[in-house]
């Protein structure tokens, strides 16, 4: 194949990613929109492969198929609850296949075309490829520590420990001037202790964030391992590579940014970690407080009478797998008449847009879920909120304690309801481990149990 | 000014205004997809097994052909699973019945 018409397939290929994402604007247009992406793979597969002088098809068939059986039979049987940690996963692989590739262009120049007349790499493919495999290198262990920890396999207690900061900057410095002397003379063993120094320093970046910062990291990760493909796309001079880690790395970087901005956090402290966990000893004890305490019955009375509703889920609906209820409930509130809406605050999951899909699932049409700043406004015409599995993202202290850790961190004004029922298990903290406000409003009535039971036996009692 | 314009001045060209599209395409992604839209980034991120078929090329049994196939199985299954999963969830957003 002429390079020319190579060049131009591959740029086919990134214009068609670029449509994949622009599809996303619209949950209609977004199912055309993951074919384009499709397409854009498979020109960007053949391409290579048809370009390829090679006698290899058969391997790279064999490679193709195994992996492609793999995560074929994984995308059937997740659940939807697993996804944060099925996206880290997956982030871990791109991480890990950046270091192979950039490895097999360091031990094969010749092959990818980035040798000068002496037979050396190329300067400028040197720092490409040493940028790609630190990135990917970070990206790979960073994912895995955050795979572990959504999985539960570690505790989500941040890990900190003396002097990480500092041990943190000790690697990156030496990274750097190894760099620097790759650079200067590309050697093995320099490729190597920097890839290994690489994979160290995704763990020590990742370990000491928290669970509740892990929207934040999954995002981080997700625009490292776009930056990543980048720079291995600038050593293969490979328009389609350049154009998709740019896309993936801004895509990546916004939601950061959104998921910091959604808990009022800077992205360097949800960097420096350990954020969650200290501060529950200082919680108010829920023992000196008054607290309005419900049954089910009383919930459906208070329920029926309402005329309109919004819903108001939380990871923890999630994890008692109560949106199912959640849905019949709403079903028979709309059955007698009721409104009914929910709110979805940017760090309800444990990703962005974890709760949609998982409403999504639960059959709840996408038009009846509005984002913060579309329903935040409606609360204070509502007669009931019903908060289900989430906490911290509705405590009034965030909006009025300024001496509170998460003051400032914008909130769904529940408390603005004429009623809030609050199903939860007890009064302990959430996440951030601060103490909740809202449960000793007059207006809050709290109902103790299982989120699952407890909405089950409210659409009983309508 | 004289010469040609080195290659790599493109490459950055290309990857500058790329980062622009990325800024304006993902901030009109509606709230609601930001799981699709993550899950669909990381499958067309695979977009790296280019690099990896490059190096499994050869007929020869190479250090270097071995990561390539490895590497290419890896992105595999991010590219297969990636789109599925993404398909599997954007299915099952469905508008109100009317």
């Amino acid at each position: 194949m002429p390079a020319d018409l190579a060049a131009l397939l591959y740029l086919a290929s990134a214009v068609l990613f670029i449509l994949a994402l622009r599809g996303l604007s619209n949950p209609e247009s977004a199912r055309l929109g993951n074919i384009f992406g499709m397409l854009g793979m498979a020109v960007a597969i053949l391409t290579t492969v048809l370009g390829a002088r090679t006698a290899a098809y058969g391997e790279m068939a064999l490679a193709l198929a195994a992996g492609g059986a793999v995560g074929l039979v994984i995308a059937f049987r997740i659940k939807m609850a697993a996804m944060p940690q099925l996206v880290a996963a997956f982030h871990s692989l791109v991480g890990l296949a950046a270091v192979l590739v950039a490895a097999a262009a360091f031990y094969h120049p010749a092959a990818y075309g980035i040798v000068d007349a002496l037979g050396q790499i190329r300067t400028s493919s040197r720092v490409e490829m040493s940028l790609g495999v630190v990135i990917g290198a970070v990206t790979f262990t960073g994912s895995i520590v955050a795979f572990t920890r959504l999985q539960g396999i570690i505790p989500g207690d941040p890990v900190v420990f003396r002097g990480q900061h500092a041990l943190n900057v000790v690697i990156g410095v030496i990274i750097v001037l190894l760099l620097g002397t790759f650079v200067h003379t590309p050697s093995t063993d320099v490729f190597w202790v920097v890839t290994l120094l690489a994979l160290v320093l995704g763990v020590t970046l990742v370990a000491p964030i928290g669970g509740a910062d892990m929207p934040v990291v999954i995002s981080m990760l997700n625009s490292y391992s776009g930056w990543a493909a980048a720079g291995i796309g600038f050593t293969l001079e490979n328009s389609a590579l350049i154009v998709t880690g740019a896309l993936v790395g801004s895509s990546g970087a916004i939601l950061s940014y959104i998921m910091c901005r959604a808990m009022n956090r800077s992205f360097l402290s949800v960097i420096l970690g350990g954020f969650g966990g200290e501060a529950a000893g200082q919680a108010v004890r829920a023992a000196d407080r008054a607290v309005t305490a419900g049954s089910a019955e009383d919930a459906a009375f208070i329920l029926k009478n309402a005329s309109s509703v919004i819903i108001v889920p939380g990871y923890g609906m999630a994890v008692a797998q109560a949106q199912h209820a959640v849905r019949e409930l709403a079903d028979a509130l709309k059955r007698r008449g009721v409104r009914v809406a929910y709110a979805i605050h940017p760090v309800a999951g444990r990703m962005p847009g974890h709760m949609n899909v998982l409403l999504a699932e639960a059959n709840v049409p996408y038009d009846e879920v509005f984002a913060l700043e579309q329903i935040d406004s409606e609360f204070q015409a509502t007669d009931v909120a019903y908060v289900i599995g989430a906490n911290d993202i509705t405590n009034p202290a965030a909006r009025d304690d300024p001496s509170s850790p998460i003051y400032g961190m914008p909130i769904l004004d529940v408390d603005r309801a004429k009623t809030v029922l609050f199903v939860k298990r007890s009064l302990a903290p959430g996440y951030a481990g601060i103490d909740n406000a809202l449960f000793y409003k007059p207006n809050t009535m709290m109902l103790f149990g299982d989120a699952k039971k407890m909405t089950e036996e409210i659409v009983k009692a309508l | 000014m004289q010469g040609a314009v080195d290659p790599l001045v493109f490459q950055l060209s290309i990857f500058v205004l790329a980062v622009f599209v990325g800024y304006y395409v993902v901030w009109s992604v509606t709230p609601a997809l930001h799981t699709p839209l993550m899950s669909v980034t990381n499958a067309v991120s695979s977009v790296i097994i280019v690099g990896a078929l490059i190096a499994a090329a050869p007929a020869a049994m190479t250090p270097s052909k071995i990561l390539g196939l490895i590497a290419a199985a890896l992105v595999a299954v991010n590219i297969f699973g990636g789109f599925a999963v993404t398909q599997r969830m954007l299915v099952m957003f469905r508008k109100r019945k009317p």
